[in-house]
């Protein structure tokens, strides 16, 4: 390990989201304020209240050119979306993609690839059915590779045959982010010198049903499917289930350099922890002392004041949480009202990608602060009362703007939480 | 079911899970599935689950692990319809 601590950059990524497939579809979506929710015939079949999601939309003739015949038989769409997000990422970041080779593996990198849910859908079509009908052996041979936790970072670390530490992390909402956070520290400790980190959410009914019978998902807007998902809106009534993959590269700067990478930007801190399921945190329900814990140990990672985040993409899911969610970020960052960053959501255009959130997220923030712009956040035109005194640090529509430190926060069941804080690099490393 | 006709089934079936694709082209009797078409040991239940479907047959775990070549895998499966 290395005596100094390395500073650690992001050097590519990819992003399989509901509106946007790559870094530049993605990028115009979220400047346009494209939604990709929609309505799903199969949720009003099945009689669940919320009938809209957010599905990436990937052909077979797109999966057909990412991955071969017999492994897209053992893959499932939260695999899917991890395998192509992170093929994107690793040609983003100017990586060869491995060929067969028995020599051919990347001894120096590493991933840490994420899900909520994980293989649901698999379970659902595939296990449960032939273990009920006594006919086991129909299941196959691929249920388990599919179903593990750690199915869609095992599929990556073959796809890039990766050498490093490859594991999946699970935290809920917070995992994409709270994975971006555990390669960091990785990298910044000289445990590793690359590494791909992020989330990926498959889409099925079988994951959606649980947060439908909680009466957590909106139901108001299933006959407009583009308004249905409601950060910071008055009229929000729950989240809008999402779905894809968002995966960076993160590098030691000294890789980086050595290699001549591009570089999107630097991560200059993080922190995870609990609010421990005490005071008003629950399973569902973030205590605030945590959340507020959280954000001023990224700082203090950081080393620097709550008054130099100029923006925030925040967790935001269009549930009554949002509002104390932003009062959260005042107090933590020792603000006023009128001088909290701006802060934007990007769920409002793709709902809430559960274990991906954070990865595509974080793809999000680093596009708008390596790209110069904050994305407008849709649908709370109509802004949540107890959100009036932030009225102007709310960004409803896109602007050019830059950026010199922006935050990432997830915020998850289990009362868990993720910020990571990113430093815009175009002026210099 | 005639051995050719079973034979160019078996081939279309085992086919996407063969990763050397020139071993395929060239595939006769005494090709051996793992080690010269390069399938994946794991997917061998896929390949007997799929004979069963294509064939409406059963194939016992004896009778499966018998098989080793494709010529192996065209013998039991004629056998299996006849009866």
């Amino acid at each position: 390990m290395s005596e100094h601590k390395q500073r650690v950059v992001v050097t590519g990524m990819g992003v399989v989201a509901p509106n946007g497939h790559g870094l530049a579809a993605f990028e115009e979506a979220l400047r346009r304020g494209t939604s990709g929710i929609r309505f799903h015939q199969k949720l009003q079949d099945l009689k669940f209240g919320c009938q809209v999601g957010g599905v990436p939309e990937i052909s077979e003739d797109v999966k057909k050119s990412y991955f071969s015949e017999d492994l897209l038989l053992a893959m499932n769409a939260s695999m899917i979306y991890a395998g192509i997000a992170a093929i994107d990422c690793w040609k983003d970041a100017g990586l060869k993609m491995p060929t067969d080779s028995e020599n051919d593996i990347d001894w120096d990198t590493g991933a840490v690839i994420g899900t909520g849910v994980g293989g649901a859908d698999t379970l659902g079509e595939l296990v449960i059915p032939n273990v009920n009908a006594g006919t086991v052996r129909r299941i196959g041979s691929t249920s388990v590779e599919q179903t593990m936790a750690s199915a869609v970072s095992a599929r990556v670390g073959g796809l890039l045959a990766l050498g490093g530490q490859v594991y999946s992390n699970s935290s809920a909402c917070t995992t994409g982010t709270e994975a971006v956070i555990n390669a960091y520290f990785a990298i910044r400790e000289g445990r590793s010198k690359r590494m791909l980190a992020g989330g990926a959410e498959g889409h099925s009914h079988y994951v959606w049903a649980g947060f439908d019978a909680m009466r957590v998902l909106g139901r108001g807007f299933n006959d407009q499917p583009e308004k249905a998902s409601r950060p910071l809106s008055a009229t929000t009534g729950g989240f809008i289930p999402g779905s894809g993959a968002g995966i960076l590269m993160l590098e030691s700067l000294e890789s980086a350099q050595a290699r001549g990478a591009k570089i999107y930007c630097e991560i200059i801190g993080g922190a995870v922890n609990s609010g421990g399921q005490r005071g008003k945190g629950s399973m569902t329900a973030p205590n605030p002392t945590g959340v507020r814990r959280c954000i001023k140990a990224a700082l203090a990672d950081a080393g620097i004041a709550g008054s130099e985040i100029e923006a925030v993409n925040g967790h935001l899911t269009g549930t009554m949480a949002d509002p104390y969610e932003v009062e959260n970020w005042k107090e933590a960052l020792g603000v006023e009202p009128s001088q909290l960053p701006f802060i934007n959501a990007t769920k409002g255009m793709i709902g809430h990608a559960l274990g991906a959130a954070g990865g595509i997220e974080c793809v999000a923030t680093v596009l708008q602060l390596s790209h110069g712009f904050l994305h407008g956040s849709v649908n709370c035109e109509d802004l949540h009362p107890a959100l009036e005194p932030y009225a102007e640090r709310i960004v409803r529509k896109t602007v050019d703007r830059e950026i010199q430190v922006m935050a990432k926060a997830s915020f998850g069941f289990g009362d868990v939480n993720g910020c990571v804080l990113f430093r815009n690099t175009n002026n210099g490393i | 079911m005639t051995q050719t006709a079973a034979f160019d089934k078996v081939v279309a079936i085992i086919g996407p899970f063969a990763k050397n694709a020139d071993a395929l082209k060239a595939a006769t009797r005494d090709t051996k599935i793992l080690a010269d078409l390069g399938v994946n040991s794991a997917r061998l239940v896929d390949i007997i689950l799929a004979f069963e479907d294509e064939f409406n047959i059963a194939i016992d775990d004896d009778t499966a692990d018998k098989i080793r070549t494709l010529g192996d895998a065209v013998d039991q499966i004629v056998a299996l319809v006849k009866d």
